[in-house]
């Protein structure tokens, strides 16, 4: 993938990307996922909002240290943003970095970080200024994951597994130039990085929604409920046709405001009704996915030759997505006042 | 119909709500989760009467009213105690040492809309499996069912079987006591639920009130205030439909019994999904851990959504008394 330059198809040519504009880059995702091609699993953060941000913030000696390898697949990526007391409120994080000499000398806690266990770095999130006003001292800075001081502790998710974990940081230095953009100036480098991961960064996903939908029809036509089969049922197939409806819409609107956002090359807030809709859309197929499955889905493994184990993980993986990169009511919140304009609340 | 608790249904209701938050915290449902099972635990419950209560006293039991069984569910679906408390409930009186609990029995109702293949919860645990069909009730040895057992189940404390083929069994009852059952399983199943939607709900409340966002506690935010508003709406409904279909099965003549269960099923089901969404959502991040036990309640939930009965399959039931 890499070598042939369609890893980071909207990269620039000079780190080994295509320099696609971000609606080629939705095409791209459609032949992607029409080929069943693999998901970018543990990738994601590097290739679909680490990466990014580095080339639109970080400093030529950070671009050329990093962008190839993430693309390549051998330089795993987390994002270090979320703390226990700060998770919608992102901008109210205590982790502390003080400077000493030519390195910050970071202590606090992380939690809910994706794929700590496995990553090489961290999109970090530290308070360089206490004194400043919440939004002014933040800094974003790349933490190797091997450092001494840093303490990654799995926490299971609803399906009894480690997806994310706490990270403990105990005097970890971290050299100063891993700072990306400004000091103090995080919170706008992090809203970059948002705007990547709301945007563009589910592109791949949304997508997949068609197949597992497709998948769903197959299922409700193989399993019988006394002789009939599921499909028989007018209720379900209607449901599905206002799922397939409300998909092919969504990828539209995803290409309309991605369409509008190119000329920046950041997806713009209109990201957020994006984010917004797909996620919520994805639990109402995930409820007629359950359905299907009928009484199966008391199991979490595959029985009879239903695909349970897929059916019932995207099911449940889909609770997650409305709270996620930004909860939906901090979505119609961010729709409401910067987008219709409305007045905030108090 | 008046719709009011007696004082003895109040002291019923408040007696086994402490004894099953004393004895079956939500700790221990999570102890159980991790392989650590509570072999004292069934002893206990069928103790306090919870598969006889409605036995006559002649027959030693407490002679209590279908109203006072659905409070009792709701009081175990509340503290999600492990099953298979409904099957051996029906069991009563037809298979010998269910009401006291010793003989622990399991079923499937085969007079609603079923799937195959045949998902068997607590196959493990029982002596006898139970069976309703529509032209009466059987009664199969657990050992003579071909099932696999299912190694991860949904539910950590529900575990499940499978099986491709049933055999047919001793028949124990005509169709009509069938059909007697399946509501009343149906019954239970609901005032369960509603115990699960209102215990959702609560841990929802209670960390509204405790998470601080923006130097606010999160349920001072309209949005998640009209989130619980709506669940608990929706909680107070399944709470009304449960308690009437109970009464209506008590006195038969106010109203049809099983139009009321299904609509008692129906409301209670999408209640409790509705409540544990909810949940999970205002516990955000913390709310998809482990950790936090909102994810037993939804598993739960969907066990007893797919048993007696559907969501769907008693809207079908409810939209056919309208004839056509
Ligand atoms: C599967 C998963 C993976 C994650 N991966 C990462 C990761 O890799 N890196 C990382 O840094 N973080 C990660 N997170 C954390 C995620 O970003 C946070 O969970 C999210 O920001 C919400 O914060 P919180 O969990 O503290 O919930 P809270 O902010 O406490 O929210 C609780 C509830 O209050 C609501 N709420 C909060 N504020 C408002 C408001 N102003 N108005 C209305 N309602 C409000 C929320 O919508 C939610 O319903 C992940 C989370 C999940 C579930």
């Amino acid at each position: 993938m890499y070598d042939a330059g369609w890893a980071g198809i909207s990269w620039p040519k000079a780190f080994g990307g295509r320099e696609a504009s971000l609606v080629e880059q939705l095409i791209y995702y459609e032949e992607y996922a029409r080929a069943k091609a693999p998901y970018v699993g543990v990738n994601f953060v590097g290739l679909l909002h680490g990466g990014p941000t580095l080339i639109v913030e970080g400093t030529d000696a950070q671009k050329e240290k990093h962008i190839p390898h993430i693309l390549r697949g051998d330089q795993v990526w987390c994002q270090g943003f979320s703390e226990p007391s700060a998770g919608s409120d992102l901008a109210s994080l205590r982790t502390r970095a003080e400077r000493d000499g030519d390195h910050y000398v970071v202590n606090g806690q992380k939690i809910w970080t994706s794929f700590a266990q496995v990553a090489d770095y961290c999109e970090l999130l530290v308070r360089t200024d206490p004194d400043a006003p919440k939004h002014r001292g933040i800094s974003w800075l790349i933490m190797p994951m091997d450092l001494p001081g840093i303490d990654v502790r799995p926490l299971p998710t609803l399906h009894g597994e480690g997806e994310f974990s706490e990270v403990f940081l105990d005097n970890v230095r971290i050299p100063v130039e891993n700072l990306v953009g400004a000091e103090n100036d995080g919170w706008r480098v992090t809203n970059v990085t948002l705007r990547f991961e709301r945007g563009t960064a589910f592109a791949g996903e949304m997508y997949d929604l068609k197949r597992w939908l497709s998948e769903i029809a197959a299922e409700a036509q193989k399993v019988t409920s006394y002789g009939a089969r599921a499909w028989d049922d007018a209720g379900l197939r209607r449901e599905i046709g206002h799922l397939q409806a409300d998909i092919d819409a969504l990828w539209n609107l995803l290409k309309l405001s991605i369409g509008q956002a190119d000329e920046s090359g950041v997806p713009g807030v209109g990201a957020s009704a994006v984010k917004l809709f797909f996620t919520e859309l994805k639990q109402r197929i995930g409820d007629v996915a359950m359905r299907v499955l009928g009484r199966a889905v008391l199991g979490r493994s595959d029985m009879a030759g239903m695909p349970v184990q897929y059916f019932s993980y995207e099911a449940l993986q889909s609770l997650s997505m409305t709270i996620a990169a930004g909860s939906s009511q901090i979505q119609r919140k961010i729709i409401g006042e910067r987008i219709l304009g409305l007045p905030k609340d108090k | 119909m008046a719709f009011k608790l007696s004082e003895e249904q109040q002291e019923l209701q408040r007696g086994f709500r402490d004894f099953v938050a004393g004895r079956f915290p939500l700790e221990r449902a999570a102890e159980i989760a991790d392989g650590k099972p509570d072999h004292a635990l069934w002893g206990e419950v069928a103790q306090m009467g919870v598969f006889s209560l409605r036995l006559p006293e002649s027959a030693g039991g407490l002679g209590l009213s279908y109203v006072d069984a659905a409070l009792v569910f709701e009081e175990l679906g509340r503290a999600l105690v492990p099953g298979p408390t409904v099957w051996t409930h029906l069991a009563t009186g037809l298979i010998d040492g269910a009401a006291t609990g010793e003989t622990v029995v399991t079923g499937l109702d085969l007079t609603t809309n079923l799937h195959t293949p045949y998902v068997l919860e607590n196959l493990d645990a029982a002596r006898a499996v139970l069976l309703l069909k529509d032209d009466g009730v059987f009664r199969l040895d657990p050992g003579s069912i071909e099932a696999m057992p299912v190694e991860i189940p949904l539910d950590p404390l529900t575990p499940v079987h499978h099986a491709a083929t049933l055999p047919t069994g001793e028949k124990i009852g005509d169709a009509q006591t069938a059909s007697s059952l399946s509501l009343l399983g149906s019954l239970l199943s609901s005032a369960m639920l509603l115990g699960i939607a209102q215990a959702a709900s609560e841990m929802a409340i209670a960390y509204a009130k405790e998470r601080v966002q923006f130097d606010r506690p999160i349920g001072s935010f309209q949005a998640i205030k009209h989130m619980l508003a709506d669940t608990f709406v929706r909680q107070e409904l399944a709470r009304a439909a449960v308690y009437s279909a109970a009464g209506t099965l008590d006195h038969p003549e106010v109203g049809d019994a099983a139009t009321a269960v299904a609509e008692a099923k129906l409301v209670a089901g999408e209640s409790a999904m509705r409540c544990c969404r909810t949940s999970v959502q205002v516990h955000g991040g913390m709310g998809y851990t482990w950790e936090v036990p909102v994810h037993y309640f939804l598993k739960r939930t969907w066990v007893l959504e797919t048993t007696f009965g559907t969501v769907d399959e008693h809207a079908d039931r409810i939209a056919a008394t309208f004839g056509g």
